[in-house]
């Protein structure tokens, strides 16, 4: 069965997404994800969305509810490379992601996570 | 107003609504939809198709490329068999849902749209037509 | 007498192409309504033959009743590329139906000769090759309309494209100078071109000048608030400036929120904040020395 990779950089985890997610496959990512974070103690979480050509409002609730996860487990979550077209429809569907961090592309999602964990310690 | 190419997909599973969304981008391809067109229509088709899969026990989508010169469209027509929608007023009101989502599926659709029109009765079923023109 | 078929119509214009295409051009080359300064002698002779093999080809096949049938359709696109084409030359839609009409004369003069003893078929014939000519004359002036909405949906275009100019400030600041008002179609240009520049540039800021928006009310207010979420979603701020002090006031008083954004009098000061932002956004090792 298909599955998306978590992969572990230090204390963050990436996620990219590249295929075209039916609805159980976007609901067992959330599942592995938070599962990831608790086994790796992870302290935040990149999602790098830049091959999605469609975020509906099911997806976009998949996003929103990861980072509400990941925060009670004490983990920032980024949405990075979100596309011009898919932001502008996004807008137009109701759905603007508050409460997701977002950034242009990975380097700059990372920076923000690596400056978020050193004004914690 | 003619009917350039005219498909029927069948909604009965989740991997439907991928192809939906699949058979919808093509259409709008086809039609020379700009980018943030193709994907306006793409995700509304996603939103209703899941509407009816969920709400509507499952149905069928029928995709028409539409030619209106100097305008080209795409159009939907979403059917069910399924229980109807009650108050159609009040499920297009954003924040309205009887399932899982955020209740943003018939609003957003309509928004993301050009042309919107729904037709449900209880007990009977609920067809949705939507259209988009570039 | 001839029963009121088509059929002298149909011979005519298979028998006598050549004659009628030189009366046709002739009468054409002589009415005051011809612009040589929009169009060439060959061309027009051009455009008259095929007009005339395809009206023959159709008349020979098709019913003469109902130019809308499928044997018309030959004609039918030729006419409606034809009156594009002379919408964009800048003929006027009279000009371009005369072209049409103008074929009524020598058709009507070659009828005559035919029907020299019989009044009766002569009235028939001329009914339906009236009616015919009529009919694809309405069509071309319908086509003409069509390409002139064509030309009209393009400028509005390219106007709206023009007016949105996204221009990169500093580096990771872009300025967006919005001039006239927003409905939903110019808000989506604007989106695209803000969205697409932050990618390019890789933009961490965006400051929308309203200085050039006559009114705000909660239509405008609620589109500039989507382009925010949608340079949001790219990761980049907005700061909005260039509020007067009237706008300020229909805001408040229309109870728009614009409390989530950063907001501005002018231009200068959005700038300074913008730069004092990224500033501190700079990566330990590219900031200043600490």
């Amino acid at each position: 069965m298909e599955k998306i990779p978590i992969l572990k950089m230090g204390r963050f985890l990436l996620v990219t997404i590249q295929v075209d997610m039916h609805d159980q496959l976007a609901m067992q990512l959330q599942e592995n994800l938070t599962d990831r974070i608790v086994a790796v103690r992870a302290r935040g979480v990149l999602i790098d969305i830049s091959s999605l050509e469609v975020v509906d409002s099911f997806i976009g609730r998949m996003i929103s509810n990861i980072a509400a996860m990941a925060r009670v487990l004490d983990a920032e979550t980024v949405v990075v490379g979100i596309q011009p077209a898919v932001a502008i429809t996004l807008v137009e569907l109701g759905l603007s992601l508050e409460g997701v961090r977002t950034a242009l592309d990975v380097d700059r999602g990372m920076a923000m996570l690596q400056q978020q964990l050193a004004g914690q310690r | 107003m003619a009917v350039v190419h005219r498909s029927v997909l069948p909604i009965r599973s989740q991997e439907d609504i991928v192809r939906v969304r699949q058979a919808t981008r093509e259409s709008a391809v086809a039609q020379g939809f700009s980018l943030v067109d193709q994907t306006k229509i793409v995700t509304a088709a996603s939103e209703l198709a899941r509407n009816t899969l969920d709400y509507g026990g499952g149905g069928e989508v029928e995709i028409t490329r539409l030619s209106d010169p100097p305008r080209r469209g795409v159009r939907l027509v979403f059917t069910d068999k399924g229980p109807g929608i009650a108050d159609v007023g009040q499920a297009l009101a954003d924040g309205f849902t009887s399932g899982r989502g955020l209740g943003l599926g018939l609003g957003g659709a309509r928004r993301l749209s050009n042309e919107f029109s729904i037709e449900s009765r209880v007990g009977e079923g609920t067809q949705v037509t939507i259209a988009r023109w570039r | 007498m001839t029963p009121a078929t088509g059929r002298t119509l149909r011979k005519i214009l298979a028998q006598y192409q050549k004659e009628l295409l030189g009366d046709w051009l002739q009468t054409q080359l002589a009415a005051s309504t011809l612009r040589p300064d929009l169009m060439r002698e060959n061309e027009l002779r051009e455009q008259s033959r095929e007009l005339l093999a395809l009206l023959q080809s159709a008349a020979q096949n098709g019913n003469l009743e109902q130019t809308d049938g499928p044997e018309w359709a030959g004609i039918r696109e030729f006419l409606a590329r034809l009156s594009r084409s002379r919408a964009q030359q800048g003929f006027s839609s009279a000009e371009t139906a005369t072209f049409v009409f103008s074929l009524k004369q020598p058709l009507f003069t070659r009828l005559r000769t035919e029907f020299a003893q019989d009044a009766q078929g002569l009235a028939d014939e001329m009914w339906i090759a009236n009616n015919v000519l009529d009919r694809l004359g309405l069509y071309t002036t319908e086509m003409y309309l069509k390409g002139r909405e064509e030309v009209i949906q393009r400028q509005q275009r390219e106007m709206m494209e023009l007016s949105t100019p996204v221009v990169q400030l500093w580096e990771n600041i872009l300025a967006l100078p919005l001039i006239g008002t927003l409905d939903s179609e110019r808000t989506q240009v604007v989106m695209e071109s803000l969205l697409q520049k932050i990618v390019d540039t890789g933009a961490s800021i965006a400051i929308i000048d309203i200085t050039g928006v006559p009114t705000v009310d909660t239509l405008v207010a609620q589109h500039l608030l989507k382009t925010v979420a949608a340079a949001r979603l790219m990761g980049a701020d907005c700061i909005i400036s260039g509020i007067r002090p009237q706008i300020a006031q229909t805001i408040v008083h229309l109870g728009v929120n614009l409390s989530d954004v950063t907001t501005k009098a002018s231009l200068a000061d959005a700038f300074s904040i913008a730069l004092k932002r990224t500033q501190a956004k700079l990566p330990p090792q590219m900031g200043t020395t600490s």
